[in-house]
């Protein structure tokens, strides 16, 4: 079943374009990493489905509806969230208080605070600090819990090992599995192409704004990702 | 070019005649109109390129009349000479002064100079000296000096003011049209771009703050020269100084030099059609004012120039983004 | 003893200046945009309370029963329908457009209410005073002025801290663009600031109606002190923009005392000398 289906997307900032046609498909249930290069236009796609980025009229369908041009808080509602490139935390408001604003979605499900702080026991203990005074890591822990507590069906992960060191990395990928066997899907923007590979079932990569290449993730994959970062010396003449 | 030209020299020509072919109203009226028209390019240039939204102009304006009237009877300085004199001396106070109200930013600057504003004229009206709250009359003997009779005397005026409003423009376009243009359309629309460019963000706007002060106090000392007599309500009045300028850069068209041509023009014959309607003429302003800031923000000279680019004085300088 | 006196006075005029504060704070926390014409809808409510009692006769309090929820409700609906256009980046049509409104409103109650100068007797509360120890005497108007300055800004901080809404106009002043993210409409959000932003402009209208005089000009005066007020507390404190309240109003006692013509000025002078030596006011958030 089909959750996410996108297609010959065009979108970007005023007068410049990032998105030229971009193509994706989600399979309900799934993980896919999304990779490419700087400036191929991850982060751009991530905030167009999520309306951050103006989309009207564009073909972007979410669990059947068309939500092209919907406004940022619709789509929200309608059971999209994301963990934003830079964390976004409210740096005005506690741990606790973070999380609690994903409940503004309205949705309900299995993922409560009391769930998020399972899963990511360090948010219970750090629950009444400033948000932004906490290591990256552990904002990078808030900014996914503060996700979940939507109930999302589509998560969107932007970079969530940005600047964190491997093991903090690793802790954040264990929770990945929960979070897929509680019902969510995954769409994930990953700049390493081995964690991608590992943690994901299904890898599309972008270039120059749109997807180039989409296949089964698998580290036996790697090379034919890393040929479609760039572009082939036949099409660069 | 040279078509342009010729019909501005021709207007401006016209102009200096005045004195010949207008009566003693009219030429009151075109000082009014002229000096109107000099500080609101000068706003246009403060607000429209250099991003400083300031409500409290009628510090300077206040402050040059004051200076004038001061340097004239208590140090003896020929009233001719005040002038330029006085200048230089608003643009020196506006450094501390502009030290002070660059400390805030966006609307409270804008807030902050109108502060400044009633500081300078609560402080004036407690001027013993100066005539406190009543204000003061420029001694007949110094009315005298500045020409013989009359006559030679309100046209001396006027042509100050003419070549006030000329220079001042001319000047502005100048200052547009240079680097200086590019740089500041550049400052105001994104400081943080442009001072990675290497431009000196907080110089340039300081330097525009400094310089505009200076010309406003030069345009305020010729006004009250022209009025005799000067009074802590009339100088720093919010209403003359701010409410009508700020009105006729946005409906004549912010951005533009033309604008505040047309938005001149546009006033006086508002407020002749609305002379018998009380302050109702100032709540019509304000709802022109609205309006065109929701509905074509580039004003009239805007909506004037919607299909054909006409430009009278072509400048480099980039609009503000919100009127692009 | 006159000294501490007018220092008592102005300490309680403060709580009106918080008043003032409060809601220009409110919405440039949360929207990054100020209402020049803020003054002129505090003095909008004044003579809409001048109305109210000289028709009813009512007793000048229970007009806020009309007008605050009046004002709420209006501040929403221009937010929704004129402010949310100019709400945003550019600086510009925010303050020109707020500038038209507040020269189009005093010269609209200028003709409507004429240029007298007017205030809302209270009665026997006018003169009613308490006695305190050392000669003091405190009005019963100032200091229930007071009260409900310290009582809406404490009931605003426990709704910005321990309401949904609160902690989504909180973060909405953080980061408006993340706010989306989490479902909640920031059209809405900016109008419910600019609603309680309307309650708080109408309790201060109907307390200066009462306690001080004022005419349809007076407007901008208000914008002023309640300018002052926050910057010399500190951008982004409640409580901050009460110690700036008090800290003006008793400048300018202090000033009336030297001089009467000079009690604003020293206001003025006491703000002048807060941005000059620390312009991130007294009591800034430290975010």
């Amino acid at each position: 079943m089909t959750l996410l289906q996108i297609r010959d997307l065009y979108a970007g900032y005023g007068d410049f374009e990032a998105l030229h046609g971009v193509d994706l498909q989600m399979a309900r249930g799934s993980v896919t990493a999304l990779v490419g290069a700087n400036g191929a236009g991850k982060t751009t796609l991530l905030r167009a489905i999520t309306g951050l980025v103006p989309t009207k009229d564009q073909n972007i369908w979410f669990d059947g509806a068309p939500v092209g041009g919907w406004p940022a808080h619709r789509i929200a509602r309608a059971g999209v969230a994301m963990a934003p490139e830079g964390r976004r935390l409210f740096p005005s408001l506690t741990v606790a208080e973070n999380l609690d604003l994903g409940l503004a979605t309205g949705r309900r499900g299995p993922w409560t605070l009391d769930r998020v702080n399972a899963l990511f026991p360090i948010l219970a203990e750090k629950a009444a600090m400033p948000a932004t005074r906490l290591s990256g890591g552990q904002q990078q822990m808030v900014a996914i819990g503060r996700a979940l507590m939507g109930n999302p069906k589509l998560l969107l992960l932007d970079e969530v090992s940005l600047g964190l060191a491997p093991t903090v990395v690793a802790d954040i990928y264990a929770a990945l599995p929960s979070i897929v066997s509680e019902g969510a899907t995954v769409l994930l923007v990953e700049q390493d192409v081995g964690l991608a590979l590992r943690n994901a079932d299904r890898v599309a990569v972008m270039r120059d704004g749109r997807v180039v290449l989409e296949d089964v993730a698998d580290p036996s994959r790697r090379d034919a990702v890393a040929q479609a970062y760039f572009p082939a010396a036949e099409e660069a003449a | 070019m040279i078509p342009r030209f010729l019909l501005i020299g021709a207007i401006v020509a016209v102009l200096a005649a005045a004195p010949w072919w207008a009566d003693r109203g009219t030429i009151r009226l075109l000082v009014e109109a002229l000096t109107l028209l000099a500080l609101a390019q000068l706003w246009n240039l403060l607000a429209g390129y250099a991003g400083l939204i300031s409500v409290g102009q009628q510090a300077f304006v206040g402050l040059g009349g004051y200076l004038l009237f001061s340097l004239a009877m208590f140090a003896g300085v020929p009233v001719l000479w005040a002038l330029p004199l006085v200048g230089m001396l608003c643009a020196l106070i506006a450094l501390p002064v502009g030290a002070l109200a660059f400390r805030l930013t966006g609307p409270y600057f804008a807030i902050g100079t109108w502060v400044i504003a009633e500081v300078f004229r609560l402080g004036f009206a407690q001027v013993g000296s100066l005539g406190g709250g009543s204000g003061i009359s420029l001694p007949v003997g110094l009315v005298r000096e500045i020409a013989d009779g009359r006559g030679a005397r309100e046209a001396l005026i006027y042509w100050l003011a003419l070549g006030l409003a000329v220079g001042v423009t001319l000047s502005v376009w100048a200052a547009l049209r240079a680097r200086t243009g590019l740089m500041l359309g550049a400052v105001r629309d994104d400081a943080e771009a442009a001072a990675a460019l290497g431009v000196r963000v907080l110089r340039v706007k300081f330097g525009v703050y400094v310089a505009v002060a200076g010309a406003t106090g030069l345009v305020g000392a010729l006004a009250f020269l022209q009025r005799l007599r000067i009074t802590p309500e009339a100088a720093f009045s919010v209403t003359d100084w701010s409410v009508v300028v700020i009105f006729v850069v946005v409906i004549g068209g912010i951005g533009a030099l033309e604008g505040p041509i047309l938005g001149v023009v546009l006033f006086f014959a508002l407020r002749e059609v609305l002379s018998d309607l009380g302050s109702w003429y100032l709540v019509i302003l304000g709802i022109t004012s609205i309006a065109v800031m929701l509905v074509e923000p580039k004003g009239l000279w805007g909506l004037l120039t919607r299909h054909r680019e006409v430009r009278l004085f072509p400048i480099s300088a980039p609009l503000p983004r919100s009127l692009r | 003893m006159d000294w501490i006196n007018a220092i008592v006075q102005g300490a309680l005029l403060g709580g009106l200046y918080a008043l003032f504060a409060a809601g220009l704070s409110l919405m440039f926390g949360v929207m990054r945009f100020v209402n020049l014409a803020h003054g002129d809808f505090i003095v909008l409510a004044a003579f809409g309370a001048l109305a109210l009692v000289e028709t009813t006769g009512f007793f000048p309090f229970w007009t806020l029963i009309a007008l605050v929820p009046m004002f709420a409700l209006g501040g929403y609906l221009l937010q929704r329908s004129v402010f949310n256009r100019i709400t945003g980046q550019d600086l510009l049509p925010a303050i020109l457009v707020t500038f038209g409104l507040s020269v189009i409103l005093q010269n609209v109650m200028l003709e409507a209410f004429s240029a007298d100068s007017r205030r809302i007797p209270a009665g026997a509360l006018d003169t009613a005073a308490l006695a305190l120890p050392g000669g003091i005497g405190v009005g019963i108007v100032s200091l229930l002025m007071f009260l409900a300055a310290v009582v809406s800004l404490g009931s605003l901080d426990l709704f910005m801290s321990h309401t949904r809404s609160g902690r989504l106009l909180r973060a909405t002043s953080d980061d408006q663009e993340i706010v989306g993210l989490m479902g909640a409409n920031r059209a809405h959000l900016f109008a419910l600031a600019t609603a309680i932003a309307g309650a708080l402009i109408a309790l201060a209208g109907v307390l200066m109606a009462v306690k001080t005089n004022f005419d349809a000009s007076a407007g901008p005066v208000r914008l002023l002190f309640a300018f002052e007020a926050v910057i010399i507390g500190g951008l982004g404190s409640l409580w901050g923009t009460l110690l700036g309240g008090i800290l003006l109003g008793v400048a300018q006692a202090v000033g009336a005392q030297i001089d009467p013509g000079f009690q604003i000025l020293a206001g003025h002078l006491v703000f002048l000398l807060v941005l000059a030596l620390r312009p991130e006011g007294l009591m800034p958030r430290k975010a």
